[in-house]
């Protein structure tokens, strides 16, 4: 035991070297100032106030089918038609939850990003992305005005992105297994349902919103408002409603791919998808159908954001001003299966129906769409007489459902 | 040695099923190659070169593919200056913290992967504010392949003694002079050895690469793993798959001849 | 006398300061840059990260470690990562000893070199490709259901069953090949001997063999224990919808950005792996690595 003694001590020294040397970063959640609306006081920064040359190099972080340039099917590809318009060579890197997202952008190397509204707001607070300057995008002018200044792409009027689309989670299921077509989320919540053990779930903590939207109409004395606002007893009914689902799923999918081939081998024969699965697995031949379920769903709204540490800015703001022309929009609008952000894009859909299915221009469908926010202690419903659970807590609460 | 018939028969039996089952599902990933349905359904209904074909033009593939070589070469020249260094260390001398020191070394390769990369990822970005390349990555593969060479050395080194050099010493050469006429040579396919065992763990190695590499760049398994669902890329990954099994028969065999009758190989 | 010769005979005269020479640099790239990263990791299990932004408030706080200790998650998480490392550990053992001693004490030379080609080989074909090979293996129409069918069995599925058998076969030849050295250092008379005394084959191997060897086979599970746990891929792969601790720490890491969190779950793993590698110490079997 002699040689220990050295050796614990030459040990305690780095660790108090090392708690010296990392750097402390400032509380965000609204330190010592007074919080706005959403919780929390932004970081002082200033959005470019004229583009420059471009930079020749662009980092895109996307939702997977945003930012298509034909690695994944060749016929699939809006970015190398940018990529000849500007000069500025794109390489893309996709994520598969807002987490993931955010993480990545903490890791750095990106210039622009596709937030969805429960990272947006969380990027904004944490400095990762700075104020878009709206007049040096000319398509902007062109977008849905009920997509522009909401709650989770500007701050006390300043604008942080620009807005992408619109989407709803949808139930996805095997038209030739599951008979009759289910209707609604009952079917994946169901603990009676026969499809057991072969039912998908979305791998992330924000999902115990899609289990609240159930309760909300399925056990309306919980009270519940809004699936992202929970107080405690609502939230325990929640997350007692996702443990009793465990057992059925037979895997929780963050990849989309890795859903679709489950769809395709029969492993998976149900559960929440984005609407660009289902069309995936389709075109592959299988025969895979969606539906928006009675309850309504969880959604996005997507955002595209500039990073703060981007080095490649004026190609950036041609990116964002890229893809929310008219033609971009349309291709992407339809590739995912989603509403597009861009008024003029559903002139150019190759399915001129396509706005209308996806209610692009309905502003009251799109209201009623439970888009993606990050719970906070400050109750998003209004209330102020009980405490909200915060992200902190939901995603504690993911980990016990896995078990 | 006498052993019983049965004896013999049963252990025989033993092997080849684990010999079956250790090659099939390789072998799969061979036939799978070949397979024209992208969900690899089971049997496969139509074959195809296709697949084959595509990979040379696959871009992607090509430059992870020499983001690893050049990770792994790196790599793997620090573990043999280092291992040695510590190999001769620990081998010939005796000295306080001996034992500490030999679990030091092992100390990467034993605990979980995901917890040195996080601790790099760690110190790399937060505390010595560098951002993540391929420099990183490098660092982070010759920690973890100092071991392999640093086992290798001892073992060679106890077999060898020291007498051969007290001889040359003895005869007038010096330390330097003794180290490259004598003791290198006689080190050499050791150190050949750990180096292509070093390699191929640098190669193959993906949870401490994930952590600790740039963003946009890619070694070959990191390719894999974002290619690995893609339904127009999974064949291609299983082409490349199909490469390195037969590729990597050469090295093996090699570091097999080089290191004697000894079975070094493996982890270590 | 050259520069050469002169630096060369004074440090002959000098041993302590060739010994700190030599280990200056190997210690000062462990030592110091990779100790130093694992003191610094555990040093922000002390911290916590702000749910919202993601970035690490430096308060100390044990907060963490008592959020580990008392959600029973964590603790189930735990066990059955263990349970699983253990389970894989002693199926490997199983199937490796028999491989390993027909390699060793019954082949012929030739034979030999070319059985350990054979079981070395497919440790370098890719980790991901052999994890998803099994993924489509067990499939719902894989070969593993296509196999079984006609015996009225199924393929298990993706779940923990999938996960002990897939890693039990990566992790094969790690196993294979210390106890492969281990059995080739073993002296035939030895064997011999006790037959000679008159023991069974069985006695033999429980007595003599086993005993013996034993400190190879512990080699062979320091690293199947420790590779099972911090994986967290596997599971990913063919684990449907379980977790185990590598998981937990990944997801902490990348999708809740609760880098102090993750490194409190962090320090399981790696106080097990330190206890477990004090433990073996004691058996010789750090030598047969």
């Amino acid at each position: 035991m002699k040689k220990y003694p050295l050796a614990l001590a030459l040990f305690g020294a780095l660790v108090l070297t090392a708690a010296c040397g990392t750097e402390s970063g400032d509380s965000g959640g609204g330190g010592g100032d007074k919080p706005g609306a959403q919780g929390f006081t932004p970081p002082d920064l200033k959005a470019l106030d004229k583009l420059g040359e471009p930079e020749g190099e662009l980092s895109v972080l996307a939702w997977p089918g945003y930012a298509e340039d034909g690695s994944n099917d060749p016929k699939i590809d809006w970015v190398t038609p940018f990529e000849k318009e500007t000069g500025c060579q794109v390489s893309v890197k996709t994520f598969g939850t807002s987490d993931e997202s955010l993480s990545l952008m903490k890791a750095g190397g990106y210039d622009v990003v596709s937030a969805s509204g429960d990272a947006s707001l969380r990027l904004v607070a944490s400095g990762d992305v700075e104020p878009v300057n709206t007049d040096l995008v000319p398509n902007y002018a062109d977008v849905f005005d009920y997509l522009k200044d909401k709650s989770w792409n500007s701050v006390d009027g300043v604008e942080y992105g620009i807005p992408h689309g619109w989407g709803a989670n949808v139930l996805s299921y095997r038209g030739d297994v599951v008979k009759p077509a289910p209707t609604s989320w009952s079917a994946v919540f169901d603990p009676e349902s026969q499809y057991q053990g072969k039912i998908t779930a979305y791998d992330s903590p924000i999902y115990i919103a899609d289990a609240a939207l159930y309760l909300m109409k399925h056990q309306p004395d919980l009270g519940i408002k809004n699936p992202y606002a929970l107080d405690d007893k609502q939230f325990q009914a929640a997350v007692d409603l996702l443990k009793k689902q465990n057992p059925m799923i037979s895997e929780y999918w963050s990849d989309y791919l890795k859903e679709s081939q489950a769809l395709k081998n029969g492993d998976t024969v149900l559960g929440t998808a984005w609407q660009v699965t289902v069309n995936l697995t389709k075109s592959e031949g299988s025969p895979v159908d969606s539906v928006l379920p009675s309850e309504g769903a969880t959604g996005w709204s997507d955002t595209w954001m500039v990073a703060t540490k981007s080095q490649h800015k004026t190609c950036a703001y041609k990116w964002l001003d890229y893809i929310v022309s008219p033609k971009a929009n349309a291709q992407v609008a339809e590739y995912f299966g989603e509403a597009p952000a861009n008024e003029k894009a559903c002139a150019m859909t190759t399915d001129k129906s396509h706005c209308d299915t996806y209610h692009a221009a309905d502003a009251d469908y799109a209201s009623k769409i439970w888009y993606w926010t990050t719970p906070i202690a400050q109750c998003i419903d209004g209330r102020t007489d009980v405490k909200c659970k915060d992200y902190g807590e939901w995603t504690r609460a993911w980990t016990e459902i896995k078990g | 040695m006498r052993l019983s018939r049965t004896t013999r028969y049963v252990l025989l039996a033993a092997l080849v099923l684990g010999l079956v089952v250790i090659w099939f599902p390789l072998l799969l990933v061979l036939l799978n190659s070949f397979n024209a349905d992208t969900t690899f359904g089971w049997p496969p209904s139509a074959l195809t070169f296709e697949w084959w074909a595509r990979v040379a033009t696959n871009q992607g593939a090509l430059n992870a593919l020499w983001t690893s070589v050049q990770a792994g070469l790196a790599a793997t020249a620090i573990a043999l200056v280092l291992g040695s260094m510590a190999a001769f260390a620990l081998q010939r001398y005796r000295f306080f913290g001996r034992d500490t020191l030999s679990l030091l070394i092992i100390l990467p390769i034993a605990l979980p992967g995901i917890v040195t990369g996080i601790a790099l990822n760690n110190a790399f970005r937060t505390i010595l504010g560098i951002d993540l390349g391929l420099f990183t990555a490098i660092v982070a593969h010759a920690t973890f392949c100092i071991v392999v060479v640093f086992n290798n050395v001892v073992a060679r080194l106890r077999r060898l003694g020291g007498n051969l050099q007290e001889a040359s010493m003895d005869l007038g050469a010096s330390g330097f002079t003794t180290f490259r006429l004598v003791t290198f040579p006689m080190l050499r396919s050791a150190l050949l050895a750990g180096g292509l065992l070093a390699f191929a763990l640098s190669f193959d190695e993906i949870i401490v690469t994930t952590f600790t590499l740039g963003t946009g760049m890619e070694t070959l398994p990191i390719w894999i793993l974002n290619n690995l669902f893609r339904p127009n890329q999974t064949p291609v990954v299983n082409v490349v798959a199909a490469i390195l099994i037969i590729v990597s028969t050469v090295p093996v065999y090699l570091a097999q001849r080089l290191s004697g009758d000894t079975a070094s190989g493996g982890r270590l | 006398m050259t520069v050469g010769r002169s630096a060369s005979a004074f440090l002959n005269r000098a041993p302590r300061l060739r010994l700190g020479l030599l280990l200056s640099a190997p210690m000062l790239w462990l030592g110091l840059a990779y100790l130093g990263a694992l003191a610094a990791l555990f040093v922000t299990a002390f911290w916590h990260a702000d749910p919202f932004t993601g970035k690490v408030i430096t308060d100390w706080t044990a907060d963490n470690f008592k959020t580990l200790v008392t959600d029973s998650v964590y603790r189930t998480i735990t066990f059955r990562t263990v349970a699983i490392a253990a389970g894989v550990t002693v199926i490997d053992a199983i199937i490796a000893f028999p491989m390993a001693f027909y390699m060793a004490k019954i082949a012929s030379p030739r034979a030999r070199r070319v059985l350990v080609i054979a079981v070395l080989t497919p440790l370098w074909a890719s980790y991901l490709v052999k994890a998803y090979s099994w993924r489509t293996m067990l499939s719902g129409n894989g070969v593993l259901h296509w196999l079984l069918d006609p015996l009225g069995l199924d393929t298990p599925g993706y779940g923990l069953t999938a996960t002990v058998i897939t890693l039990s076969y990566l992790w094969l030849p790690y196993m294979i090949l210390p106890i492969y050295a281990g059995l080739e250092r073993l002296p035939d008379s030895l064997v011999d001997a006790s037959g000679d005394l008159g023991a069974r084959p069985a006695r033999t191997f429980r007595s003599v063999v086993l005993p013996l060897t034993f400190p190879a086979i512990v080699a062979g599970s320091i690293f199947t224990f420790s590779l099972t746990l911090g994986d967290y891929i596997t599971v990913k792969i063919v684990g449907g919808t379980s977790q185990m601790l590598g998981n937990v720490v990944f997801d902490n890491i990348g999708a809740a950005n609760n880098l102090p969190f993750a490194a409190t779950v962090a320090t399981v793993p790696v106080v097990i792996m330190l206890l477990y590698l004090a433990a073996v110490r004691r058996t010789g079997a750090l030598e047969n690595l």
